[in-house]
């Protein structure tokens, strides 16, 4: 493949995660009232990887690391924002999707890369609607295709300005041979309950569908005049905002910068380490407890703010993440530990628990929840190593429970321990309670569980309760961990995370699990398929005026 | 699930009940494993080893060390406290691995995570024969021919039982819980029990009398030592030194095999010589084997033999040897470029109604090969046997039968082909085959012949006293006290 959007290969290609409203170059975020706009503004020259323009609104994924930090701002920094607009700052354009000739020119693992994270951005703008109290309204004020669609379907209304012009499409397949795989597919039945029929037509045809017809197909909630417009957005935000239960009056909490290191070992932040080893093809991630269970009040934890430990260690373990899955791909088993006092994570879990309802710890669970899930879809083999030092309890044991394997070493002196918050609030993306999907929600088990909870569970109990999956004890340890790992990076890359992906979730689905399993399966099928990425491919030879060619066999 | 706490392990002291140089006394993980195995090796021992033998004083040979002297340690023992020990050659630091992919980087030491489990189905395939054919053999004790002949018996029988000893050495040092649970596994499969059988057929097959355990250790265990011979080239260093020494030991078992057909031979003609005879029933009569008889025992235990080596065909050996975790015959001392990437090998099979060559490429045929580097080797053994009734002018040839007679694995399983190679229909074979394969009654008539004789310096009337006794021992020496 003549991809030059490949994977990093030095330091200073290093994808960067992080940003900040003063260096976005594709957003403007402003605030009034109780809502929030999100005006999208794509600079053409500013994409992430030189070789393509950035025309019309289209993003990759710099565009998108700047929306998920704008997001993260508005529900930590403004917890008086009960609804956001997402529009366009451009004239007759709300967003014309991922840019297609950076599609054309990457890596197969950086599409999927891409895709992941934009779907895990969307996704958590319903997570926040769900949970937060925070609401989008999607006001296309121009065209809208593909991509542009896809993220105006994970809003909770859809605003098309009605001027005789801009249509809302999913081009994608007529025109690029690939699935609006941004959840566009998904999102069109099982969200907007657009009859089948007509989402077929609707997906392929190129031009898309406008005014009346849009919505009377269900494919946006209001088509409303250019002069009407902006009266409609704000009037819709504010009545969404008033059924928000987000606070009006509260002070927000800063995000402040990461600290973090970053250097060939690997990446060190305060709470979390990752060391890299690449000979081995391993990274190990630790994710430390804190030296004491920190405050227990509200007034303390906001005072505390950015630097409460569930808070600070979960957006280093969440850049963390995101910074291996793109920047590391041939690291093929992330290895987990925890270190430090089981007891203050078992406490700072009580203080989650009992403050669910309060707007920042909400918010802390909802930023846990959603970092834990990028762990469920990351296509990495997953080790938990459970020894002596270990502190897997609470919300951290959630870290093995992520494991595709966890090891416990047979030795008095290990344990492993349940919170209620392994009970609930931090749901896989499948919306089941880890334990829930581990044990197929078999609800005596689930009972049985409760009952330990807070207890330390030694190896035997813990394998008895079917939370680990083996306990070497400390003569076959090491042999055991280091051939688990070398018999696992000996298999398929491909086929690992194939299996993986089937084995996580179980037999319970939600919307979505159905994006990150039907659709961009197929997706991920169609993406490395010659009618796709072929030398005559559509995504090949969209924009140079060749037709694509096909082989015509159905597969 | 819990093995054996910390604690309970003072009570043995290694060095002296298990000679080893694998510094057993102060390997923990191993010794807790032995722990464990090493009363439940004993309790096999006396279940399904040599019957009614416990009191019986026997000159063995013992290894007690991998010096030039120490391996061949003779005096009388009680065979259930023979010191069952754990040699390796000694180590070579630069080893390197010589053949398939990863040639040239150094040979493991520790079993690679990618080919364990591999490594594992191999050693416990090889481990799994030791202790059958022991268990084959249980009752041969009691129809010796001689005293000479049940010490050579419980040579080897002691001898595979170290055998399986060496496997579950690896077993249990290379393959943690999975191997210890696979070397109990070991001591529970019974040869030819059908709810719980030996791994491989010609295992469960019964080793009935005298005749049948030459054949077998002739021809059997003389796979045995190509299999070990190919392991001995792993890359897994461990089973590369395990196997090496191993070999040392088999050689043993074949000399008592190709010479006691060789006695069963000699005999045979001497009488034959002596009173004129041809007629098989007449040579019967005088109550020695007829050689025809003889033939056909030597055309059942070569092709079930045969059957050992697998398939002609096998990406098993392909994928093995590509790995580097079995090599052939002789490896180190073949010179090409050991990697079989473009080579090809004939082999033989069925074709438009006919044995025909094919040309398939080597590395697929590595099974293929190393049969034939066994039969070369079984030929020239059978050669040695053929100078005998040459000796006394008897127009008598044994010959090895073709490769595709009488076979249930490979190319040939399900064809009907003759000694001769002759391509046969369902009915032909059933008319002749009588005269090709042991019958019930060259059983029968074998059978009773076998008779106790333990009178120090005798010998059955069947069978020829061997040239010399073991250890420079005179033959008619006590081999065996009865007490």
């Amino acid at each position: 493949m003549d991809a030059v959007l490949a994977e990093p290969n030095s330091v200073s290609d290093f994808v960067d995660f992080q940003t900040a409203p003063s260096r976005y170059r594709h957003w403007k975020l402003s605030i009034e009232d109780r809502v929030a706009t999100l005006a999208m503004d794509v600079q053409e020259d500013a994409g992430i990887r030189p070789g393509y323009k950035l025309k019309l609104n289209s993003y990759d994924l710099g565009v998108d690391i700047e929306l998920h930090d704008a997001l993260q701002r508005i529900r930590f920094e403004h917890p008086e924002v009960a609804s956001v607009v997402l529009t366009s700052a451009k004239p007759r354009v709300f967003c014309s999707g991922a840019n297609i000739y950076m599609l054309g020119l990457s890596s197969h693992a950086w599409k999927v890369n891409f895709c992941k994270f934009t779907n895990e951005t969307r996704n958590g703008m319903e997570d926040s609607s769900a949970d937060s109290g925070l609401k989008f309204i999607a006001a296309l004020n121009g065209s809208t295709a593909g991509g542009g669609y896809e993220l105006a379907l994970a809003c909770d209304e859809i605003a098309l300005v009605d001027d005789r012009s801009s249509a809302v499409s999913l081009p994608e397949v007529p025109l690029l041979g690939v699935l609006p795989g941004t959840g566009g597919l998904t999102r069109l039945t099982d969200k907007r309950h657009v009859r089948r029929d007509l989402a077929d037509v609707f997906c392929t045809t190129p031009e898309g569908v406008q005014g009346q017809r849009a919505k009377d197909w269900g494919l946006v909630d209001a088509v409303v005049k250019p002069q009407e417009f902006e009266a409609y957005v704000k009037s819709r935000a504010l009545a969404l905002a008033a059924l928000s239960d987000r606070p009006n009056d509260a002070r927000g909490v800063e995000l402040t910068p990461l600290k973090r290191a970053i250097d060939e070992h690997g990446y060190h932040y305060r709470y979390v380490d990752v060391a890299l080893d690449p000979q081995r093809r391993t990274a190990t991630l630790t994710i430390r407890a804190p030296e004491s269970a920190g405050p227990a009040s509200i007034d303390e934890i906001l005072a505390a703010g950015a630097e409460w430990w569930p808070f600070e260690m979960s957006r280093e373990l969440d850049d963390a993440i995101l910074s291996l899955r793109i920047n590391q791909v041939e690291l093929g088993v992330w290895i987990f530990s925890a270190e430090g006092d089981r007891k203050n994570v078992l406490d700072i879990d009580s203080v989650l628990f009992s403050n669910r309802d309060h707007w920042f710890v909400r918010e802390v669970i909802g930023m846990m929840r959603r970092t834990f899930a990028r762990i469920d879809v990351t296509s990495r083999s997953l080790y938990a190593l459970v020894e002596p030092a270990t502190c897997f309890a609470g919300s951290l044991l959630e870290l093995a429970l992520a494991a595709d394997r966890v090891y416990m070493l047979d030795d008095p002196q290990c344990s492993i321990a349940l919170s209620e918050m392994n009970f609930g609030g931090l749901e896989m993306p499948n919306g089941l309670a880890r334990l829930e999907a581990r044990f197929h929600g078999d609800q005596s088990r689930i009972s049985e569980l409760r009952e330990h909870i807070g207890h330390a569970l030694g190896p035997r109990e813990a394998a008895q309760l079917g939370l680990v999956t083996f306990t070497p004890d400390e003569l076959d340890w090491n042999d055991e961990i280091r051939l688990a790992i070398e018999s696992r990076l000996a298999l398929s890359p491909d086929a690992m995370t194939g299996l993986e992906a089937n084995l996580r979730f179980g037999e319970h689905e939600s919307m979505e699990s159905r994006i990150f399993g039907r659709l961009s399966a197929w997706q991920n099928w169609i993406f490395v398929r010659p009618n796709a990425v072929g030398p005559l491919g559509a995504l090949k030879v969209y924009g140079t005026g060749n037709r694509a060619k096909f082989d015509w066999e159905r597969v | 699930m819990a093995d054996l706490p910390a604690g309970t392990q003072q009570a043995i002291d290694y060095s002296q009940h298990i000679p080893n140089n694998v510094d057993l006394s102060n390997d923990r993980a191993l010794q807790r494993a032995l722990e464990r195995w090493q009363p439940a090796f004993l309790n096999w021992w006396d279940e399904t080893g040599p019957a009614n033998t416990a009191n019986l004083e026997v000159y063995l040979r013992t290894a007690i060390s991998v010096d030039r002297d120490g391996w061949a340690n003779f005096g009388y023992v009680r065979m259930p406290e023979y010191r069952w020990g754990i040699f390796l050659t000694p180590r070579d630091e630069h080893r390197k691995i010589h053949f398939g992919d990863r040639k040239d980087e150094p040979a493991w030491q520790d079993v690679p995570g990618e080919y364990r489990s591999t490594l594992r189905r191999i050693i416990v395939t090889q481990g799994d024969t030791e202790p059958a054919s022991v268990e084959q053999q249980r009752l041969l004790g009691a129809t010796c021919p001689s005293l000479y002949d049940l010490r050579n018996l419980f040579q080897v029988n002691v001898e595979e039982g170290r055998h399986l000893w060496a496997m579950v050495y690896l077993l249990h040092k290379h393959f943690g819980r999975d191997g210890r649970e696979e070397a109990e596994a070991l001591l529970q499969r019974r040869s030819g029990d059908p709810n719980n059988p030996r791994i491989l057929t010609a295992f469960n097959e019964k080793t009935s009398n005298w005749l049948a355990y030459y054949m077998f250790t002739f021809f059997t265990d003389r796979d045995g030592k190509f299999q070990l011979a190919a392991l001995a080239e792993s890359a897994f260093d461990p089973l590369a030194r395990t196997t090496k020494f191993m070999l040392t030991e088999e050689a043993h078992h074949m000399f008592v095999g190709e010479s006691g057909v060789a006695r069963v031979l000699q005999r045979s003609c001497e009488i034959m010589r002596e009173h004129n005879l041809t007629d098989p029933s007449q040579v019967r009569a005088q109550g020695v084997i007829d050689l025809e008889t003889l033939q056909r025992f030597v055309n059942f235990h070569y092709s079930v033999t045969l059957d050992l080596f697998g398939s002609e065909v096998s990406s098993n050996a392909a994928s093995y040897y590509t790995g580097g975790l079995k090599g052939r015959y002789g490896e180190t001392n073949i010179t090409d470029n050991h990697s079989l990437g473009t080579d090809f090998y004939t082999i033989q099979e069925i074709e438009n109604g006919a044995v025909a060559n094919r040309q398939v490429p080597a590395l697929t045929a590595l099974n293929a090969r190393l049969r034939d580097d066994y039969t070369r080797e079984i030929q020239a053994g059978v050669d040695r046997w053929n100078r005998i009734p040459e000796r006394f002018g008897i127009p008598f040839q044994m010959m090895l039968p073709h490769v595709g007679f009488h076979r249930k694995i490979g190319s040939f399983a399900g064809q009907y082909v003759s000694p001769e190679g002759r391509l046969l229909s369902k009915e032909d074979w059933e008319r002749q085959s009588a005269s090709w394969l042991p019958s019930d009654n060259d059983h029968e008539f074998v059978g009773s012949l076998m008779g106790r004789v333990i009178e120090p310096g005798k010998f059955a009337n069947w069978i020829a006293p061997p040239v010399r006794g073991i250890n420079n021992q005179p033959i008619e020496f006590e081999y065996v006290r009865f007490n």
